[in-house]
């Protein structure tokens, strides 16, 4: 995109290109909400009021991961929005270091320390059916992350121009919105078993 | 060697194949180290998932993105240099009129392969006792009947909507061109491994997959379980793509309300696709990982429950049958005013219909599950909200009687289709009730009442608006007119084909038949009508052979037809056919309403404007 092209057709601008990208992006975190929601319905179908045995200060501790992880998500999409490079690096390294300690404490910790395995009825079921599908999902995330962190190390964003931040940041949130769901359905609601 | 291997479909086959073999053997290597008994299933699943990814890298779908990811420049979809000519069609095309061609071909190849499946099993069914299958294949059969027609219903709407949308809108290409050839790609290897089920021993369960009984049958389910995961993502992304563009690349002028009614339909349309389609790819991935690792969510033995299964499975699949119908219903509302040249009676309305059948679709699901030991106070709302999708279909049915009434109809073939499907779509919807109430469903249900039914929806809502639009639009893609005379021929012969063989299932399925079964008892009597029945089925496979020669034979020898043929006000034949690179070469202006056919003094509804990007322009 150099300067010296002229007269770009509007269809082609960056403005209207990423305000469509934007209804791309909720449109497809609309979509993944649904199976989510399945998920939500598949535990409540089959526990009702009661939910799996698990070790209260993993889950959280890694809740807390999550949730911090999230502010400097925020953090690092302000620092670039900004024109702050340094600040978008650093950020968006701890984000990542906290998504990834995120994983080791669900699929690391907890996952071992659980004294069911995932053919031990339906909390087994679904204790790690909705665990793996998110520890998936975080896992994409970081992998997002990784490739902004990198292009950013190069100075591909700036200030005006930092769609694929953007974009990384809203997902992020939007598995953690996830897991405020999740959290209290695994670990807090009902009798445990 | 080379020259094969630039055909990016023949990349991708020989890729899925080397993937598979990898993921088989992965999995079957780990097996050894870590020194478990070996087991094939891990094996052919994770090798299924595999291959299907390799498909897609070996086609090369990847590439711009991993360009993007690493950072460096791709160009814009418009400019990519693409091969000229049929070789085109065989390899990635970011041109939404070239994809809609491939979800066409792929269409109809698949519409062959599942109805050559029911005629292989109607033979069996035309005389009593068990002829020449065993009872597994027989269920495999009926199984991919439904799964594979579903999958090429699938592929016809986006065929139609993904080379129709954007010129009835006035655009130059989908709004993410990228993701709309992906959209394509990733259901071809999907539709491959539902296909392969049959080499892993098929299934028992028909196109439903309902645990426990897939969670005990042959493997062939897993091959089943993934294909439909693969098509599912296919769907889920066209949607994506289609709402974004009916709602970001409109031309000037056209609001909502003057936005045809056949975006009005795929939008409604692609918003179920886009939501409800997770819950059947969930569903079936707690089966295949039920069935892998033994987590207990529906073997109620294990603490499961397979009730859960069915409403996770109905949510998607009962709105499914409005993702299939509402763009059909669409292409009836759309080309009526053309060929009776009458405005659309009620435009406002008929666009707020396929939004009410799309929203109390998702209130509907339980209904297919009155009589399977579902919770009973969710039998009766279930009833009512059933009954209630009659109210918005009645919408369009006034409607397109009103736009009729009076018209001066042209009874060319793609009109004749759209009566045809008027009439059995009517068929379909009020038969419907009988099933919808709990109390006769109750006697009726699991019978071939609920398959005449059911052909009936899907043959009036989807294949029959599917092929007035194949003979409305294919002069736009080809240039030229498939032939009339073969085309009645083919109306003629599938009208009264499916007319005897839906009444015939729906006459035998009151009197008591059962569905789903092999075999009969030669004492019921119903011999003949099932012979009537199998030899109707014929009737109807050897139109949609006519269907091919024509489409085959038009293609070099049908009347030319560059201008525009049906004299219809919709921007897409004010160009010349077949559709130019980019459509239109300047602005689309719209300033008239779509569908004031034979009113004195309406405006046209849209003003090409003169081409501005390749004249130059003044520095700003």
């Amino acid at each position: 995109m150099s300067a010296e092209v002229p007269a770009l057709k509007p269809a082609h601008s960056y403005a209207y290109k990423l305000r469509t990208q934007r209804i791309g992006l909720w449109l497809f975190i609309l979509s993944d909400a649904f199976m989510f929601g399945g998920l939500l319905v598949t535990r409540f179908y089959l526990l009702g009021n009661r939910r799996p045995d698990l070790d209260q200060f993993v889950g959280l501790i890694v809740t807390s991961v999550l949730l911090i992880s999230s502010f400097f998500m925020n953090r690092a999409e302000v620092h670039i929005s900004q024109g702050n490079q340094r600040g978008f690096i650093t950020s968006t390294l701890i984000t990542m270091l906290l998504g990834i300690g995120f994983l080791a404490g669900v699929i690391g910790v907890e996952w071992r320390m659980a004294h069911f395995g995932p053919a031990d009825g339906p909390q087994g079921a679904v204790f790690y059916m909705m665990t793996g599908m998110h520890a998936f999902h975080v896992l994409t995330g970081v992998i997002f992350l990784a490739i902004i962190l990198r292009n950013g190390l190069k100075g591909h964003y700036s200030a005006e121009r930092h769609w694929a931040v953007e974009a990384a940041a809203n997902y992020w949130h939007f598995v953690d919105v996830v897991w405020i769901f999740f959290y209290p359905a695994l670990y807090l609601i009902g009798m445990a078993i | 060697m080379k020259k094969i291997l630039s055909i990016g479909m023949i990349r991708g086959l020989l890729a899925q194949v080397v993937g598979m073999a990898i993921g088989f053997g992965l999995v079957t290597l780990l097996q050894t180290l870590t020194g478990q008994p070996l087991k094939a299933e891990p094996a052919w699943v994770v090798g299924g998932f595999i291959s299907a990814l390799s498909f897609l890298t070996g086609l090369g779908i990847f590439n711009d993105w991993f360009r993007m990811a690493r950072g460096d420049e791709v160009p814009e979809p418009e400019e990519v240099e693409e091969p000229r000519g049929l070789r085109r069609y065989w390899g990635v095309s970011y041109d939404h009129k070239v994809i809609g061609v491939q979800y066409a071909f792929l269409s109809l190849f698949l519409l062959a392969m599942g109805g050559s499946f029911a005629l292989i099993f109607r033979v069996e069914l035309a005389q009593a006792g068990l002829q020449f299958l065993s009872f597994n294949l027989f269920n495999t059969l009926i199984g991919l009947h439904g799964m594979v027609l579903i999958a090429s219903i699938l592929m016809g709407i986006s065929a139609i909507s993904n080379y129709v949308i954007p010129l009835i809108i006035g655009a130059r290409d989908m709004a993410f061109p990228r993701l709309n050839a992906f959209s394509f790609w990733v259901a071809v290897p999907g539709a491959l491994l539902l296909v392969f089920s049959l080499a892993l021993g098929g299934f028992e369960t028909g196109w439903t997959g309902y645990p426990p009984l897939s969670v005990r049958g042959p493997m062939g389910v897993q091959m089943f379980f993934l294909g439909v995961w693969f098509v599912g993502w296919s769907s889920i992304l066209g949607a994506l793509n289609l709402i974004t563009t009916i709602l970001r690349m409109r031309s000037k002028g056209m609001g909502y309300f003057r936005m045809p009614i056949l975006a009005w339909a795929v939008l409604s349309t692609s918003i179920i696709a886009l939501t409800a389609t997770q819950m059947i790819g969930l569903s079936f991935q707690l089966v295949l990982f039920e069935r892998l690792l033994g987590m207990g969510f529906f073997d109620p033995a294990q603490g499961g429950n397979p009730i859960l299964f069915q409403h996770l499975f109905w949510f998607y699949s009962h709105p499914a049958v409005y993702i299939f119908v509402l763009p059909g219903l669409g292409v009836v509302s759309e080309l009526l005013p053309v060929f009776v040249r009458k405005p659309l009676f009620g435009y406002r309305w008929v666009a707020m219909s396929s939004f009410g059948i799309g929203l109390v679709g998702f209130l509907v699901w339980a209904h297919h599950m009155f009589a399977a030991g579902m919770e009973e106070y969710l039998r009766v709302p279930f009833m009512y909200s059933t009954l209630l999708v009659a109210v918005p279909t009645g919408v369009k049915f006034f409607s397109w009687t009103a736009t009729i009434w009076q018209g001066r109809m042209r009874l060319q073939t793609p009109m004749l289709f759209l009566i045809g499907a008027i009439v059995i779509f009517l068929l379909g919807g009020i038969t419907g009730p009988l099933l919808g109430t709990v109390s006769t469903d109750l006697h009726a249900t699991d019978t071939y009442y609920v398959v005449g039914h059911f052909h009936a929806t899907m043959f009036g809502g989807y294949v029959f608006p599917f092929f007035a639009a194949l003979y409305y639009w294919y002069p736009k893609i080809t240039g030229r007119r498939m032939s009339e005379r073969l085309g009645k021929w083919h109306f003629w012969l599938l009208f009264i084909g499916f007319m005897v063989m839906s009444l015939g299932q729906m006459r035998i399925g009151l009197l008591g038949m059962r569905r789903r079964i092999a075999d009969y008892d030669p004492a019921l009597g119903f011999q003949l009508p099932n012979l009537i029945i199998t030899l109707a089925g014929f009737a109807v496979a050897l139109s949609v052979l006519l269907l091919f020669i024509n489409m085959f034979r038009s293609a070099r020898k049908g009347e030319p037809a560059t201008g525009n043929l049906w004299e219809s006000r919709s921007p897409e034949w004010q160009i010349p056919s077949p559709t130019p690179a980019h459509n239109f070469s300047g602005e689309v202006v719209v300033t008239g309403d779509p569908y004031d056919y034979g009113l004195e003094g309406a405006p046209g509804y849209v003003r090409l404007e003169a081409d501005l990007t390749h004249s130059p322009q003044p520095a700003d």
